[in-house]
């Protein structure tokens, strides 16, 4: 082939190609079922509140029924189907996290329970965790240089 | 040079071997589509009575070999090889049904061009008089590729208008010197072509230069133009990826449009079955090519056909390191009758 193009004139090129996702569309699609899962939250909050827990004890309720849902849809098969349409509306929940845990360890079951449940779990949760968690100490000692 | 040789990538084959029986399975996503009617077995469970996906594509291969040498008249040690290949890590699901079906066995790797890499070594070592009977196999599956290169599937991720379906599937093609076609008559290797897409996800874009640079160099050393053939069909480009492959061929002088289509365009509807740009895998131009294309040659709706299977040569670890995708495309001119073989 005579045609020869440099990656960056191909990627030009190819932009005016490619179907673009609908950005708009997405995003309130996103607000929508990401603002129904934090009404869920919410919900068990209240609910949680009103039988009396302190604020501590509605956190530890909320966060822990939220993540029972999102593995509970998860396992039925059905935030697959939900992440479709709903995008970073259901990623960025914590049911999101319930769930990048929840697939690879369905998904891994038959490489065994030490090599696949066990390793693969935190596949997709991992980087979160290993930089959420470097973060939150790096934090912590500035905070401890300057503020204590 | 060689006297068979017609040019830096194509080759005449003094004496084309026949197709003389093809078979394929199916995944029940596939068996909805609309070339459901020329599969020879769709699957209702895509676990194939198997425990894991691994096992049911290989399960797949193995009975498409089996019934193709069924279809072929021909018994297992009548086969001198069996050429397979496949898009898992270290071709397993050929390997391992090669460990059942007991014929000399060359694995091939081309990831989605495997189809027609494994017709043209097979052409060549029966053109060279190595063998008489030869089955050609490839398959994939949509599962077993997705755990490998992309998402666990129960994991809710949105995927990019462009991105592509792996078809679950497998052909066979039994390949023979004595035939009465179809025939195949032409060869042309391709080369590796790097045009520097990144994005997993835009697998059309990375292989469309390849297909382009093969079609190009087939024409070339041919000397036919592209209306000599009923069909020119690429393997996976799917919608974006033919419309690439198009463009760049005018560029070479080339006016494909009317005669071209598409593998992965052809295995599914795009809108009716959610699956953006089209199907992909090895599967996808092998269940086609053995059973659509095939079905409509022995009818005689289609008597000239180029097939050129394009196949991304990445691994996860080149993606994840940041390598671009390099890309192959092999094609084959398929021929009902050998008139233009002198």
């Amino acid at each position: 082939m005579k045609t020869k193009m440099s990656a960056k004139e191909y990627e030009q090129y190819i932009k005016s190609k490619v179907p673009k996702p609908n950005t708009l569309k997405n995003c309130i699609m996103a607000f929508i079922a990401g603002g129904l899962i934090c009404d869920v939250g919410q919900f068990v909050s209240n609910v949680s509140k009103s039988y009396g827990y302190n604020q501590e004890a509605v956190s530890a309720i909320t966060a822990t029924t939220m993540v029972f849902i999102g593995a509970f849809l998860t396992g039925l098969g059905l935030y697959d189907r939900i992440g479709k349409y709903a995008g970073a509306g259901s990623i960025v929940p914590i049911t999101g996290f319930a769930n990048s845990i929840v697939s690879p360890a369905m998904e891994f079951k038959r490489e065994g329970f030490v090599f696949g449940v066990g390793a693969k779990m935190f596949l997709i949760a991992g980087p979160v965790l290993v930089y959420g968690i470097s973060t939150s100490i790096i934090i912590g000692i500035l905070n401890y240089i300057f503020a204590g | 040079m060689a006297s068979k040789r017609l040019g830096k990538q194509t080759i005449k084959l003094a004496v084309p071997p026949s197709i003389i029986s093809a078979y394929t399975i199916v995944g029940p996503k596939e068996g909805e589509g609309p070339l459901a009617e020329y599969f020879d077995s769709i699957l209702k469970d895509d676990y194939f009575g198997e425990d894991s996906w691994e096992k049911a594509e290989s399960k797949m291969l193995r009975e498409a070999v089996k019934n193709a040498i069924k279809l072929s008249g021909k018994n297992d040690s009548d086969i001198d090889y069996l050429l397979a290949g496949d898009l898992l890590n270290q071709i397993i699901s050929s390997s391992f049904a090669a460990r059942e079906l007991q014929i000399p066995f060359l694995g091939l790797y081309g990831a989605c061009s495997t189809m027609a890499e494994s017709l043209s070594v097979g052409s060549m070592l029966i053109d060279g008089g190595y063998a008489d009977t030869i089955v050609c196999v490839t398959s994939s599956h949509f599962s077993s590729a997705e755990r490998q290169y992309r998402f666990p599937l129960e994991q809710g991720v949105q995927r990019p208008p462009y991105a592509q379906w792996t078809v679950t599937g497998s052909g066979a093609s039994v390949l023979s010197a004595a035939g009465k076609g179809p025939y195949i008559t032409y060869i042309t290797t391709g080369k590796v072509i790097d045009f520097g897409i990144k994005d997993g996800n835009n697998m059309g874009a990375a292989m469309a230069p390849a297909a382009a640079d093969t079609i190009s160099a087939h024409l070339k050393e041919t000397g036919r133009s592209p209306g000599y053939y009923d069909l020119i069909v690429t393997g996976d480009l799917a919608t974006v990826g033919r419309e690439i492959t198009i463009d760049l061929l005018k560029k070479e002088g080339y006016y494909i449009e009317p005669v071209y289509n598409d593998c992965g365009i052809m295995i599914f509807d795009g809108k009716k079955q959610d699956t953006h740009s089209g199907g992909s895998g090895c599967g996808c131009s092998a269940s086609v090519l053995n059973g659509y294309l095939y079905k409509e040659m022995q009818k005689g709706n289609l008597n000239k056909i180029l097939f050129i299977a394009t196949g991304a040569l990445l691994s996860p670890i080149s993606a994840w390191q940041g390598e671009s995708i390099p890309s192959i495309a092999h094609a084959i001119a398929i021929e009902r009758t050998i008139q233009g073989v002198s």
